[in-house]
């Protein structure tokens, strides 16, 4: 038993307390009277007043006249936006980084390791600037597109994707389809259910014919003249951005793939093996499964972390929340403590909200010892 | 792992020596790269992902290059054009530091590495001695001859520093100020005393959930309207805080992991033995704990490092900061590809020979204790 800590310790944490109280008064009064003595008035009432500049990228509509209220809802969007990009992308390849460094064949196994540590020693701000400005601006002008297969279209006005284009009443008939495929999901997470067995072939058909029925058309950009008609143009800046963030993060979301992997009990691998199943099924069936429990913490804060690069966006000009609210409205609205405690403020809560996910998602899959 | 059967003519053999390791080197591609059709599959595959990108990115950077020259008028060739970087290296590596001073950067940089080599080897003594030096001694003497105005050197002001002179000094003005802070910290946090272990977890929190770039806005905006009226402090300064503040709380976090890592009895027999608490902390529970821990700090400065290259987004001009103003330059416009790729390579190397000496250093631990030779 180690000794409780004295009567003085006691005492002391109090007295550092109100320490700390007076010192965070003081910079209060400080930051009264400097606001004072430059006119300015603390306060969030801005947010209600005409914003006057034009957000060039928005997924809701924003208008010149909208106000900085709406201006954060448009710049939360496009930062919510790219991270799930982000976090998608990044998962993907740094499973597949991960599974590359850990195969038999010599090459690939060098590869996936050069991959990993050219990108993990440089810095972040680095690569986004790089994607930007030395691989996005020096990309031909539309008429030189590349053309990648998929009817994707590539050229320094970003990139030009198919647009899907929904029926009338189409939404409906989209969300009975996810409705439909998630429901025996769903269903067995709150009752712990049965599987639902070959019945479950029926859904993925039913849900694909909803989603065609919904579907008007698809329509693919084409190359007219000088410019590309028809599809959606992804920005330049977004692009980088998505690039930045997902190599980056997908090589340290590869290392902890590789560790967890590796992490798996060998018999595990033994016993598959010996029951005749063949090194994918080993792979995807057996050892992924048990790896995803011992990742899903270090995965946690590789998310978290995306999300917070997602700032980085102001170096190439994507209106995220950063770009929007600690550039332009700070400059505009002349209100510096207000913005950077607004953007602290989101970020906190985007933390909160996603480890609370994580943490529940977690003790989901975590395993249960007897 | 490595090559095992090198299929090389050892030094002055003989044709037969190449034939014997022949066979050992057919065993080792079957084995490692045919070992089956999927996997034959995947190595021509790769082979030919090679035969595609090696030979012009070998054109661009070195064959078709050109480096001589004075002017980008030099760069007539289609590869990259590194006489930009080559011209331009100076500011990249130090700034606008005066020319005629440069000799002090010099000096500085000798004495960190003599200072920080003893502490790095594994078998010096007093290696804590030197780690002390390191952080409180020479950061002394490396302002007196980087800053100046006493000891009859010229005054150099901080907005004339730049280059990767500048990320090197922030990374080590940080370091040296959010270890010992982070070790604060984290014995914060494990504290039996309420108000600590709230007042800790709540730092901690706070700077770790929120983005470094937010971090480095407060200081450059915020904090001039919490200083009383007329009293200004140096942007460096302020930048340099915020990079204390935000990576102590990692720091944290790093060194927390490795007082959990020391076992309960060592608290309990110094306890037994009459050792107060700070005796206790410092004598017995953080040698072990800050040991293991080694590997994760080299992580987070290798991290904080790279992350350095945010002040740019401030108007420091640190190695991208000066490499961005250069490019900007109408005599040189359009190298962003040479300007970044150096930047990158610059990084590259600092962090790769850092996260080379944590890993090292993880591996002789773990030959610790598993009590392997």
């Amino acid at each position: 038993m180690v000794r409780r800590p004295s009567r003085r310790a006691y005492v002391g944490q109090w007295i550092f307390l109100l320490a700390v109280i007076a010192g965070a008064g003081l910079l209060l009064r400080m930051l009264a009277e400097n606001l004072a003595l430059r006119n300015m008035h603390f306060g969030f009432g801005f947010l209600a007043s005409p914003a006057h500049f034009d957000i060039p990228f928005h997924l809701i509509s924003w208008s010149i006249f909208d106000n900085y209220g709406r201006a954060l809802l448009v710049s939360l969007l496009n930062t919510l936006l790219v991270s799930a990009m982000g976090i998608v992308a990044a998962t993907l390849l740094g499973l597949t980084v991960g599974i590359m460094r850990l195969s038999v064949n010599w090459l690939i196994r060098n590869l996936a390791l050069v991959f990993i540590e050219s990108v993990r020693n440089t810095p972040q701000l680095v690569q986004i600037i790089f994607w930007y400005f030395a691989v996005l601006q020096a990309l031909p002008p539309p008429r030189g597109s590349i053309v990648i297969p998929g009817g994707l279209f590539l050229n320094v006005r970003g990139l030009y994707v198919p647009d899907v284009i929904m029926s009338e009443g189409g939404l409906f008939a989209w969300l009975a389809a996810i409705a439909l495929v998630a429901t025996p999901f769903a269903w067995r997470l709150k009752f712990g259910a049965k599987r639902v067995g070959p019945w479950a072939l029926l859904l993925p058909i039913c849900a694909a014919g909803l989603l065609a029925a919904g579907t008007e058309r698809i329509e693919f950009p084409k190359l007219t003249g000088f410019n590309i008609t028809g599809g959606t143009q992804v920005p330049p800046e977004l692009v980088a951005l998505w690039a930045g963030l997902s190599i980056y993060s997908s090589a340290f979301i590869a290392e902890i793939v590789r560790s967890a992997i590796e992490a798996v009990p060998k018999g595990q691998h033994e016993a598959a093996q010996s029951m005749g199943l063949r090194r994918a099924p080993v792979l995807f069936l057996i050892v992924l499964p048990q790896a995803i429990r011992i990742m899903v913490p270090q995965l946690t804060s590789q998310y978290l972390n995306l999300i917070k690069s997602s700032t980085l966006g102001a170096a190439v000009a994507y209106p995220e929340i950063f770009q929007i609210f600690a550039g332009t409205v700070m400059n505009q609205a002349n209100k510096e403590v207000e913005t950077i405690i607004i953007v602290m403020a989101v970020f906190l809560a985007i933390n909160l909200l996603a480890s609370a996910f994580m943490n529940w998602y977690n003790e989901r899959v975590a395993l249960v010892e007897r | 792992m490595t090559l095992q059967a090198p299929a090389v003519v050892p030094p002055g053999g003989s044709f037969e020596g190449f034939a014997a390791q022949l066979p050992r080197a057919f065993e080792w591609l079957r084995r490692n790269l045919f070992s089956s059709s999927s996997n034959t599959l995947l190595t021509l595959l790769v082979l030919a992902f090679f035969f595609l990108v090696i030979p012009p990115v070998f054109n661009w950077a070195i064959a078709d290059a050109t480096i001589s020259g004075n002017s980008k008028a030099a760069c007539t060739g289609s590869g990259a054009c590194w006489t930009f970087v080559k011209l331009r290296l100076h500011t990249f590596l130090w700034g606008h530091y005066p020319e005629s001073e440069l000799w002090r950067v010099g000096v500085a940089t000798l004495l960190l590495v003599f200072f920080s080599v003893p502490v790095m080897r594994d078998n010096t003594r007093h290696r804590g001695i030197y780690l002390l030096l390191l952080l409180t001694v020479f950061p002394f003497v490396a302002a007196v001859l980087l800053v100046g105005g006493v000891l009859g050197l010229p005054e150099v002001d901080t907005s004339e520093w730049g280059g990767l002179m500048l990320d090197v000094i922030i990374s080590f003005v940080t370091v040296a100020g959010a270890l010992p802070l982070g070790v604060l910290l984290a014995l914060g946090r494990r504290s039996e005393l309420g108000v600590f272990k709230f007042l800790s977890i709540a730092f901690i929190e706070l700077w770790r959930g929120v983005p470094l770039l937010t971090v480095l806005f407060m200081s450059a905006v915020m904090v001039p309207l919490f200083l009383p009226h007329g009293v200004s402090v140096d942007r460096l300064i302020r930048a340099m805080v915020a990079f204390t503040l935000f990576n102590a709380a990692y720091m944290a976090e790093t060194v927390r992991g490795g007082l959990q890592g020391v076992p309960v009895g060592q608290e309990e027999a110094a306890s037994s033995l009459g050792l107060g608490w700070w005796k206790m902390q410092i004598f017995v529970t953080l040698p072990q704990a800050l040991r293991i821990v080694v590997p994760g700090i080299v992580n987070n400065i290798v991290d904080l490092f790279k992350d350095t290259s945010l002040v740019t987004i401030i108007g420091l001009v640190d190695l991208l900061g000066a490499v961005e103003q250069a490019l900007k330059d109408p005599a040189w416009l359009g190298l962003a590809k040479e300007g970044y790729i150096f930047t990158a390579a610059l990084f590259f190397v600092c962090c790769f020979a850092m996260s080379s000496y944590g890993r090292r250093f993880e591996r002789r631990l773990n030959r610790h204790r598993t009590g392997a030779p």
